[in-house]
């Protein structure tokens, strides 16, 4: 039952993007095409399950037992950095066609604050192993469903007559209030 | 003295990370739901950057080019965690109000593109003047967008009240609002064609929306990277594909010069 809470609340009502502001920037620049947006999704849905995996065994097996839990932050973004280098290389070598496909925004994902931020949310709030995975994959999913979502009506705004000061990042801004206000709703399933 | 007044004025106005640049989106839209909430956070992100700026200039002869971004990220890591307990043991009103906010300083895009674009290139002193003029420029916008938010949304400014409770409009202090005053600014920016990141001619083909010419973010340099080695070997195919229909062409005609012979 705590899972299935968890799972509704990282996916839909505190959503990563639309209510907790992380990875705007991919959310915004990447979102021009629904292919490119699912390949980035499907990229950030990749680093974040296996940032999970790892961010929580060395922080609970390395950091706690030697009382460094200042360093947190220091440790999670290096191994993050080294993640994506790693992710990369092995996909590289093993699943070419994957690596073709994501290859491109693997880099960019580095500097994406969504994989910090949930890492270090697992932590604070205090998750066990099962939560913070379930908790990091179904944010993941969650930014996958807003990035796919807002791509989708970006494509038909396209050819949608906007006043000339609002075209560009204006409307996409807009849009992306609607889609929070709509995100909002979910507040009352938790 | 010259040039660091002119890093100040870069910083602040011609080259606003906010306005201008729109860098640092995520904290931009977070935490600006009060003006003393922005300026915490933008003071918090100056201090980083200074320091990380000063340090990294400093570092700049020392650190090998090709580990420089992690090399970048750690002095980066290492001030937030000092700024985090300094804040935690001084001011914690502010720690609670910006929460993960405070650890995700080290992923914004502001402070890693000035240690790439400027502190690793140039003295400390210019460098010290250009992470303060950045930040104060920072600061600036997020405190703009604060109050906006908090006037309207509160009825306040820096949490005294001024308008009564039934005119406050809730939405502009809630995650929509956000969004839709930063519509409102950036639409403002393209009517009045104030110079801004966001109505410059943009590079479609690029897969993160382009405008790399003032984009200085690693990533966005190895993406570049890879972009332009396709966009090579697109053309070397292109090349090679002309070159064989052309030899095809060639060897066409000669079967038919030669079958004409032969008739």
């Amino acid at each position: 039952m705590n899972l299935f809470v968890i799972i509704i609340s990282s996916m839909l009502v505190s959503n990563v993007v639309l209510s907790q502001f992380l990875g705007i920037c991919p959310f915004l620049g990447v979102s021009k095409k629904v292919g490119t947006a699912v390949g980035m999704g499907a990229a950030v849905t990749f680093v974040i399950t296996i940032a999970c995996m790892i961010t929580y065994p060395i922080y609970y097996g390395i950091l706690v037992p030697l009382k460094l839990e200042y360093l947190q932050t220091i440790a999670f973004i290096l191994i993050i950095a080294a993640l994506v280098q790693f992710v990369e290389m092995a996909l590289k070598k093993f699943m070419p066609s994957l690596h073709a496909s994501l290859g491109v925004y693997l880099p960019l994902i580095t500097t994406n604050c969504a994989v910090l931020g949930v890492a270090i949310n697992n932590i604070s709030d205090g998750y066990n192993f099962i939560e913070s995975l379930v908790c990091g994959i179904c944010t993941a999913l969650g930014f996958l469903i807003a990035i796919a979502i807002l791509a989708g009506i970006r494509e038909r705004i396209e050819y949608n007559n906007i006043p000339d000061s609002f075209k560009g990042t204006p409307i996409v801004l807009v849009t992306a209030s609607l889609m929070a206000i709509a995100f909002c709703g979910f507040a009352g399933l938790v | 003295m010259n040039s660091c007044t002119e890093r100040l004025k870069n910083g602040i106005i011609t080259e606003n990370p906010t306005f201008v640049m729109m860098l640092g989106m995520c904290p931009t839209l977070a935490v600006t739901s009060s003006a003393i909430n922005g300026l915490g956070m933008g003071l918090t992100t100056t201090a980083v950057l200074v320091l990380s700026n000063v340090f990294i200039s400093l570092l700049r002869k020392v650190i090998p080019d090709k580990v420089r971004i992690p090399a970048f990220i750690v002095v980066v890591a290492s001030f937030v965690t000092i700024i985090q307990l300094l804040l935690k043991a001084f001011l914690p009103f502010l720690d609670s109000a910006l929460g993960v906010y405070i650890p995700l300083i080290v992923v914004n895009c502001i402070i890693l593109g000035r240690a790439e674009a400027y502190a690793s290139k140039n003295p400390v002193v210019p460098s010290l003047f250009d992470g303060l003029g950045m930040g104060l420029g920072f600061t600036f916008g997020l405190t703009c967008i604060g109050i906006c938010r908090e006037i309207l949304g509160a009825g306040a400014i820096f949490g005294k009240e001024f308008i009564p409770d039934d005119f406050h409009i809730t939405f502009f202090v809630l995650a929509p609002g956000a969004f839709l005053v930063l519509a409102f600014l950036t639409a403002i920016q393209n009517k009045l064609k104030l110079p801004s990141a966001t109505n410059v001619e943009r590079d479609d083909s690029l897969s993160c929306g382009g405008n790399c010419a003032s984009c200085v973010g690693a990533s966005c340099v190895a993406n570049k990277g890879i972009i332009e080695a396709e966009r090579v070997a697109a053309k070397a195919a292109k090349a090679q594909a002309a070159k064989e229909a052309a030899e095809k062409a060639k060897a066409a005609k000669a079967a038919k010069a030669a079958e004409k012979k032969e008739d």
